[in-house]
């Protein structure tokens, strides 16, 4: 590490923490709609919809035709490369769509997973070939980030030392390569919440695995200013069967991310994972409520916790659009709140959910 | 990293913790009067005094003697094995004098550097054998933290992959077994000065060592809330003739920090390296001052820079301790005036009111 060799410029490196502000701006998160095909099948099932590409179209399109206060929450959607080069109803270019209501589009840039033999089950992630023909070539069809998710997992013997360093690698690789294309990359080590571990294991693994992660990021000389962490909030395992409370989850994931994440990067923007719409909202503003000190802006990238009800009211059918549309600008507004700790969630005042749940006297 | 294993409890965790924001409350910084026996010679030589163990203490004693004006200044005072066993001409240990004061006590653990064969004048430090026990020693003799110094160079081939991952590796090493005792471990991985490279060259070499610490103490398992660092400003070298403002140094400082110390770490004291007093503590106010986000303590650890002008006025004559003292002090409430952004003062400093500092864009 003797001499500085230049990677960019003054120039772009304002270009790319430019975008990256605007789009974790004060109460704003970003809107994962970068479901793969495969994926959306998964989705579009469950409400009985046949997975076509003309209903694919239909359901982003009465995302993206929302009101446009919804940029107020909304920073940044993501999209999956088919959707970019989808039209609205009337004709318009859905980057365009989305871009006219003052919000930044972002692609979805890998392809997938790939296993890493000689470990127990553990992936990698694909599609660093031709990465910086394809950025160049997505930033001129109007995205300004990308996203990449790699995977761990946590058992008995996993995550391996194999699986982190190698995640961490591809992802610096993947940053690098978008920031010399004027993308800001939004990195997304996802730690899975299968499994019956306790919160204090998932707080453990995800320390060790970003602090991977940003000493392969230093490595691969990336312009921190110009990017996004797309995390896994701290939380129990599915299967595990202690309880942990809101405030407890937020105490474990700043603890977690002032140890690893500096605070040259402007915005951390949570993945809801298996959590529920009311969930995600709820565990978003407690981590915005805790009493330490947060140098970057918390929010949220969210999928299914942006758009579960929205679907739901769908069904599939034209009649519904208007309702689904206002379950998702509802939704969006919450986690819009949330972002800034200012969630108070209606009904169900239960005396728990008002007081300060976490043990004080626990030192994570 | 599949399981965690028991390093530290909980009490553990918060005993070491309240100890670093002792230490670093604000308007307090550390006074590293931990000079070894072969730099004092150096300092002592230089005022023309007899680096006799007598006059060790003596010196010493002229620092620690100071009045209340400096508790709100100092937090810690870093002790030389041989000075924390000492005592004044009354027969007060110094260790207790200090901390009657409200002031921490550490210790310098390391036993200075080695080289490292195969490359170009590199350096690891040692002091690693029966530290374990050492520590519960100075433990029991009333220290509450450590320091350790690790050395790199800039020159056309350093520092190289393997003086950063050593060197980051050695702290990790001493700040886990500190831990382990008590003491909070002062990290200290200083970037020389000597070279005539430029402003940025130290930035991008700074951030790299930093990032390598980070990972070091990450995959050693050390807590952060219970560790400082005290590392090098980002400076030019020595040689180099372009000159920068305070203001660009701190700039340069604090986004390299930014990029490379999670915002867990308690407090960042900064040595003084070869800077005059007046500098450092102008340039530590300039940190202090910079429009970027900072979400640790800034503040001193300085040697030099908090008793050159003692030393000077002290000369080895007995009739001088009073003003050598004063010396002292003067320039302790200084640096807490700096340290809190408040330092004023500075003869050529331009003109007073809006500082320049730059765009962050640009680092």
């Amino acid at each position: 590490m003797t001499h500085q060799f230049p990677s960019l410029s003054p120039e772009q490196k304002k270009e790319l923490s430019d975008i990256a502000q605007r789009i974790v701006a004060p109460g704003k998160g970003i809107l994962a709609a970068d479901e793969s095909t495969g994926t959306m099948g998964k989705r579009l099932q469950k409400i009985n919809v046949e997975n076509t590409e003309e209903n694919r179209r239909c359901f982003r399109e009465l995302l993206f035709s929302s009101n446009p206060s919804i940029a107020n929450s909304v920073g940044g959607v993501i999209f999956f490369h088919e959707t970019l080069y989808q039209k609205s109803d009337s004709g318009k270019l859905f980057p365009q769509v989305v871009k006219e209501k003052g919000i930044v589009v972002g692609i979805k840039v890998d392809k997938g997973t790939a296993g890493l033999n000689g470990t127990d089950g553990e992936t990698t992630t694909q599609g660093l070939d031709g990465l910086s023909e394809r950025c160049a070539q997505y930033k001129k069809d109007g995205c300004d980030f990308a996203k990449w998710r790699c995977v761990l997992k946590i058992s008995d013997g996993c995550p391996s030392a194999l699986a982190i360093a190698e995640n961490a690698n591809v992802l610096a690789r993947y940053a690098s390569i978008c920031q010399q294309n004027g993308l800001v990359p939004i990195v997304e080590p996802e730690i899975l919440p299968d499994g019956a571990h306790d919160l204090q294991r998932c707080q453990y693994v995800t320390e060790k695995v970003l602090a991977a992660v940003y000493k392969a990021l230093s490595d691969h000389h990336v312009y921190l200013e110009g990017t996004l962490l797309k995390p896994n909030m701290v939380t129990a395992g599915h299967s595990c069967t202690k309880k942990f409370t809101p405030q407890e989850v937020g105490m474990a994931t700043v603890t977690a991310l002032r140890r690893t994440v500096p605070a040259s990067v402007p915005g951390i923007c949570f993945l809801s994972g298996g959590q529920s719409e009311e969930e995600a909202s709820l565990n978003l503003n407690a981590i915005n409520q805790v009493p330490l000190h947060r140098p970057w802006k918390l929010t949220f990238s969210y999928g299914r916790a942006l758009q579960a009800s929205a679907l739901a009211a769908w069904q599939g059918k034209a009649a519904n659009k208007g309702a689904a549309q206002e379950a998702f600008c509802n939704r969006a507004k919450i986690n819009g709140l949330a972002s800034k700790g200012e969630y108070k969630p209606s009904g169900s005042a239960d005396q728990a959910s008002m007081q300060s749940l976490y043990t004080a006297s626990y030192v994570y | 990293m599949t399981h965690q294993f028991p390093t530290l409890s909980e009490a553990q965790k918060r005993e070491l913790h309240e100890t670093a924001l002792r230490i670093v409350s604000p308007g307090k910084g550390i006074l590293a009067a931990d000079e070894s026996v072969g730099s004092m010679a150096k300092r002592l030589a230089q005022v023309g005094v007899e680096n006799a163990e007598e006059n060790r203490r003596q010196y010493r004693q002229i620092l620690f003697s100071a009045d209340d004006r400096i508790n709100g200044c100092i937090g810690g005072v870093i002790f030389f094995h041989e000075t924390l066993y000492q005592h004044t001409d009354n027969g007060v240990p110094f260790v207790k004098l200090i901390r009657d004061r409200g002031i921490l006590v550490g210790v310098k653990v390391d036993k200075g550097v080695v080289p490292l064969a195969g490359t170009c004048g590199e350096t690891t430090t040692q002091g690693l054998d029966g530290l374990s026990e050492r520590c519960a020693q100075y433990k029991k003799d009333g220290a509450v933290f450590a320091k350790w110094r690790c050395v790199l160079k800039i020159s056309e081939a350093n520092p190289s992959k393997l003086a950063i991952t050593e060197n980051a590796n050695v702290l990790a090493r001493y700040s886990s077994i500190c831990q382990q005792h008590g003491i909070v471990p002062v990290i200290e991985p200083e970037v020389l000065p000597d070279g005539d490279h430029d402003l940025r060259r130290c930035q991008y070499v700074t951030e790299k060592v930093l990032a390598a610490v980070y990972k070091a103490m990450s995959d050693h398992h050390v807590y952060l809330e219970g560790t400082l660092l005290k590392p090098n400003m980002v400076t030019p070298g020595h040689s180099c003739s372009i000159k920068y403002s305070p203001e660009e140094v701190a700039m340069a400082t604090v986004t390299a920090i930014r990029r490379t110390v999670p915002p867990a770490v308690t407090g960042i004291a900064f040595l003084s390296g070869g800077q005059s007093e007046e500098e450092a503590s102008i340039n530590l106010n300039a940190i202090n001052n910079c429009p970027l986000a900072k979400p640790w303590i800034l503040t001193f650890s300085f040697g030099r820079a908090l008793q050159a002008s003692a030393l000077r006025a002290w000369r080895g004559h007995k009739e001088n301790e009073k003003a050598a003292t004063e010396q002292f002090i003067k320039r302790a409430e200084i640096n807490s005036l700096a340290c809190r952004g408040k330092y004023t003062g500075g003869d050529n400093h331009g003109e007073a009111g809006q500082r320049v500092y730059g765009s962050s864009h640009a680092y």
